[in-house]
């Protein structure tokens, strides 16, 4: 089975879909921001700042769902020897990264007309620093290790002691009196979240995962290109 | 109408910084992969084209190698 995840193989398709993706995902960030921005309701408590919801929440969702598929990559790729996974990895952190940070810094931008402050040290916003911390680390240590096992090892404790705090952003609202709301989305149960306001949400997540899609494509092709020009040099 | 949409009773430099503040992010991300792909890429061709033929020949035969010279312009 895994050797469908052989480069070669993956290259084929990698290098075609960037420019696809690109226009798909031009296409879904015009629907959801016109969605975001004018036709969407606002809220009857906070006004048009719950706009900032529709780049907050998909944000954190993405960062959280990639940090989830960068751990698991890595230990399956550490316990089978499948370098590709952590190549897959790797290609997938900066996205991760950037949706982090997006999820902070919008996250402040709401906090002050909602609660007055930029910055407060509640349990979820603290938790997804800690988050960008990984992220951070996750990055540095590829960019710090040459030796590639060295580096599969040391990036695959980060992503196991990084996970520990995913469950702990999840509950963070039910196990702590925090400034954050419960969650509005559940899976299992009825949302509480209005459908005008869902639908919107549910668009701009779409094209935030179009977005990670394409940089996770295009820097895969980077790193492929990288691996075959030590190859080249080997000739 | 434009008004509205732009101040947002109040709220507009908050909700337009948090979307200007996203898209830049976006604008920038995609920026910095797509000039480091170019560089390796470019990295790539120059190397290729010091080969001499037998060893050109014998790297041109691996897939991986073509698909990279035949998508110069993919993104």
């Amino acid at each position: 089975m895994f050797k469908y995840f052989e480069p070669n193989k993956i290259f084929s398709v990698t290098s075609k879909a960037p420019k696809y993706v690109l226009i798909l995902f031009i296409v879904v960030l015009s629907i959801g921001l016109v969605e975001a921005l004018i036709l969407s309701p606002e809220d009857y408590k906070q006004s048009h700042s719950v706009r900032i919801m529709y780049v907050h929440v998909p944000a954190a969702w993405i960062s959280l769902g990639i940090f989830s598929t960068i751990t698991f990559l890595s230990i399956v790729g550490y316990i089978f020897k499948i370098r590709n996974f952590f190549l897959i990895s790797k290609s997938l952190a900066p996205s991760g990264f950037v949706f982090n940070v997006i999820a902070l810094v919008t996250g402040s931008i709401w906090g002050k007309p909602t609660w007055g402050t930029w910055w407060a040290w509640d349990a979820r916003i603290t938790s997804m620093l800690i988050l960008a911390l990984f992220y951070a680390l996750y990055l540095v240590a590829w960019r710090i290790y040459e030796d590639k096992d060295k580096a599969f090892k040391i990036t695959t404790i980060i992503t196991i002691l990084g996970i520990i705090n995913v469950p702990i952003i999840k509950y963070s609202v039910d196990w702590w009196n925090t400034l954050h709301q419960p969650a509005s989305i559940n899976i299992l149960s009825k949302s509480s979240i209005h459908v005008s306001m869902l639908f919107p949400l549910m668009i701009m997540t779409a094209a935030f995962a179009l977005f990670s899609l394409l940089i996770f494509l295009m820097k895969y092709n980077t790193e492929l290109i990288k691996i075959k020009n030590k190859g080249l040099n080997r000739l | 109408m434009i008004n509205e949409t732009l101040l947002m009773n109040g709220y507009g430099l908050y909700v337009w910084s948090a979307f200007a503040f996203t898209l830049l992010n976006f604008v920038t991300l995609y920026f910095v992969i797509k000039i480091q792909y170019n560089r390796e890429r470019n990295k790539f061709i120059a190397k290729f084209g010091t080969l001499n033929s037998e060893r050109a020949a014998f790297a041109k035969s691996q897939s991986i190698n073509k698909e990279i010279l035949s998508n110069i312009s993919s993104i």
